[in-house]
């Protein structure tokens, strides 16, 4: 029988309510696998206990525990009696490939039942033994050792592991609340919303669509997109809100050159009025500062204008190529870089202004019935509850 | 519905879904097997063979089935290629071909072929001319297709033929007839061709299923090897529903081809008059060559947009360029278009089964479209 032994991260320095933050950490851990396979969820001292029935399926959850946020270091263990024998025995077949593949080990054991008659010293100096004598491929190393193998002697079994791997890190979803995530369909907004979930935000997707001139799949692309996403950040709503008419009065009211900028402040208000309705306590976008005439500090002054709630740009002092790298880990790229148009770019000016000034900006938007636009958009979303549809399939 | 995207695909003609589905529930022995459903899937097969052979004008036996326009595209180009590398290493293909001919070439190229692709002048057409200069003492095939599946020219592969033929009595012609398949009679043997591809789904058979007709005597190294079926040529179990269905769509298509042709003439007429009293400002593509494919272009309605908006009327065409940050349309672009005109292209195609009131739910969408989109 396999365990894997989840070890908290920043979780364990908070002060009194460390207990909320457990309890949504296992929370999270249950709901997630629920669906792969039976499992048992506990946790005694500061470690969290995932008890897998089904051997065969340790990889499977493996995979699902790597991308939950809150964990710091994961550790498969193989469980057996407490007797040095078992625990022997059990070592050499649940790491017969560590030991097959290393030259040089040792054995590490914590002892939490003091009840056990030999110290912790005692047991590695005595199984370390047993397996120097029997494997002539394997030479003692205290220092820099190729495997080590490790022995826990808890109340009630004894675990053998072969030391931790990095979990996901950051804090369990939800302990800092919820936010609003602009999901444009680009490889930057999804980086974004896995930054924040990985500092504790639940998120609520918010994605505009400017049908027909932007086409189904562009929409198709964020419901996968947010999908992809959702091992990491946990189911996220989506709420797809028509933008078509509101990009149409723009071109056909406001000069080219601040068209995206007013666009811009469209979704932003939009954005905001949709968070407050969904108890999001701040919004989240992928700008990051200078990548295009939008995110230049004078539009981004513009844009973040009509806003008081906070809104996170957590790649805002980020490089693409960093950008990138985040988006191939956790597997939006390929995604993003499909090329179907998503709205930003169908009315995108020739020669867009980079230096904004907020007056400019709001004379032409007197030319615009923004109160009503907006109104008629929050009032035909459409919410859309990803992660759901592969499992009805 | 309004479906006029028919050189992407067609429906399956009833009667050619039902002949899959009862080879799939009822005849559903294999052909190699020896009792007495297999004995009558191997029936089936045959008289199906026969069937499609008599559509393209050949003999049974030079029908091999393949899993559509690209296999058998692949078949012939590889095959011939290998087979005559000791000969020479040039080929004659145009730039306007299907992409499984133009990458085949390229793989080719990349072996060490030399590939020459023959550009078409400003209605999509290539000269005879043109062929004829390409020709090369080292010359071993010619891949052609037989109409255009952008602009729907008909190419003069009987000339070229005649000139391979002559020139390089040992080359050997490919014909990709996937456009052409009822729309112009096939003869391969007046063609001086050897290999020819046709694909079902064009016509109202499924997807899957495509055969390659190659002429008595032209041993090819087949491209998929295995249990030897299709006398060696392409192993796998026969893909027996799309094969009857085919067979089924090819008697069909093939007893109506005169009325299916003149009906189609008169749909691409109408449509051309009501572009004319609606549009006019429309730029046609598309000039002289099959009618069931029209090309227009409508200037600053880009064509995925305006796709998008036919859509929502249940009118179904293509753009002509397959999106703007992908790819533009290599044909469009080689019969040297502008890129405003390449943006904004959109292809019609019909199917024998259209009717004028498909034309005027489009002519009502493209009118919509340009309200919304021209300014």
């Amino acid at each position: 029988m396999e365990v894997l032994l989840l070890k908290c991260g920043e979780i364990v320095l908070k002060g009194l309510n460390r207990k909320a933050f457990e309890d949504r950490l296992l929370g999270n851990i249950k709901r997630r696998l629920k669906h792969v396979t039976p499992c048992e969820v506990a946790m005694r001292q500061s470690i969290i206990y995932v008890w897998v029935e089904d051997d065969s399926k340790t990889d499977a959850v493996l995979d699902v525990v790597r991308k939950i946020f809150g964990i710091a270091s994961i550790c498969r263990a193989a469980v057996c009696e407490k007797t040095l024998e078992a625990m022997q025995q059990t070592a050499e077949t649940a790491l017969a490939g560590h030991i097959a593949g290393a030259k040089t080990f040792k054995v590490e054991t914590k002892r939490g039942d003091k009840r056990f008659p030999m110290t912790s010293i005692e047991v590695s100096q005595h199984i370390g033994g047993e397996i120097n004598h029997k494997y002539a491929h394997l030479k003692p190393d205290m220092h820099t050792p190729d495997l080590t193998i490790h022995f826990e002697i808890r109340d009630e079994h004894a675990f053998v592991h072969a030391g931790p791997e990095p979990g996901a890190g950051g804090m369990p979803v939800g302990t800092n609340g919820r936010a609003a995530l602009l999901l444009s369909g680009g490889i930057d907004s999804p980086v974004a919303g896995y930054m924040m979930a990985k500092r504790g935000l639940e998120l609520v997707g918010i994605h505009f669509f400017s049908y027909p001139y932007t086409s189904e799949r562009a929409k198709e692309k964020v419901v996968e997109l947010a999908e992809i996403m959702n091992p990491y950040t946990g189911r996220m709503p989506l709420l797809v809100v028509p933008f078509t008419k509101i990009q149409e009065a723009i071109r056909d009211n406001c000069p080219q050159e601040i068209f995206t900028l007013i666009m811009r402040r469209f979704m932003m208000r939009i954005a905001q009025k949709l968070a407050e309705q969904n108890q999001c306590g701040a919004l989240i976008t992928g700008e990051s500062l200078g990548q295009v005439a939008s995110q230049t500090m004078p539009s981004m002054a513009v844009t973040g204008a009509v806003c008081s709630l906070p809104v996170f740009r957590p790649l805002i002092g980020m490089d693409k190529e960093e950008i990138v790298q985040i988006a191939r880990k956790t597997g939006t790229f390929e995604t993003s870089i499909l090329p179907y148009e998503d709205c930003c770019t169908v009315f995108t000016p020739k020669h867009p202004n980079t230096k904004p000034k907020l007056p400019k900006i709001l004379e032409a938007e007197a030319a615009l019935d923004v109160e009503n636009l907006i109104e008629e958009a929050v009032s035909n979303i459409e919410i859309i509850i990803t992660g759901k549809r592969k499992k009805d399939e | 519905m309004h479906y006029l995207d028919n050189a992407a695909t067609t429906r399956v003609l009833p009667e050619a879904a039902q002949a899959a589905l009862t080879v799939m529930t009822e005849g559903f022995g294999n052909p190699s097997s020896q009792h007495r459903l297999g004995i009558q899937a191997g029936k089936l097969l045959k008289q199906s063979r026969e069937a499609i052979a008599a559509a393209l004008g050949v003999q049974a036996g030079e029908i091999t089935f393949t899993s559509g326009g690209t296999e058998a595209i692949n078949t012939a180009i590889f095959g011939a290629a290998y087979k005559n590398r000791h000969i020479g290493r040039h080929i004659i293909i145009t730039a306007i071909e299907h992409a499984a001919v133009r990458n085949a070439a390229a793989r080719l190229q990349a072996e060490g072929f030399t590939v020459t692709a023959l550009q078409p002048d400003a209605n999509g057409q290539i000269s005879v001319d043109t062929f004829a200069d390409a020709l090369r003492n080292d010359t071993v095939l010619a891949s052609i297709m037989l109409v255009n599946n952008e602009v729907g020219t008909i190419l003069p592969v009987e000339e070229m033929g005649r000139l391979l033929h002559s020139r390089c009595p040992k080359a050997l012609f490919h014909i990709d007839a996937v456009q052409g398949l009822f729309r112009v009679p096939l003869t391969p043997q007046k063609w001086n061709c050897q290999l020819m591809s046709v694909s079902g789904h064009k016509i109202g058979a499924p997807k899957g299923i495509g055969a390659l007709y190659m002429q008595k005597g032209t041993n090819l190294r087949p491209y998929i090897v295995g249990g030897g079926q299709e006398n060696g040529m392409r192993s796998g179990t026969e893909p027996l529903p799309g094969i009857a269905a085919f067979a089924k769509a090819c008697r069909i298509r093939s007893n109506a081809m005169h009325a299916d042709n003149q009906h189609i003439a008169a749909l691409h007429q109408y449509l051309q008059q009501q572009i004319t009293a609606e549009l006019p400002w429309a730029e046609w593509n598309s000039a002289e060559g099959v009618p069931h494919i029209a090309n227009l272009s409508f200037p600053g309605c880009k064509s995925e947009v305006m796709l998008r908006v036919l859509e929502g009327d249940e009118v179904y065409v293509s753009a002509g360029s397959a999106c703007s940050r992908g790819k533009e349309s290599p044909v469009l672009k080689a019969i040297g278009l502008g890129k405003e005109r390449i943006d904004s292209a959109l292809r019609i195609s019909f199917a024998p089964w259209n009717t004028k009131e498909d034309i005027d739910a489009l002519i009502a969408g493209l009118k919509k479209g340009a309200a919304m989109l021209r300014r």
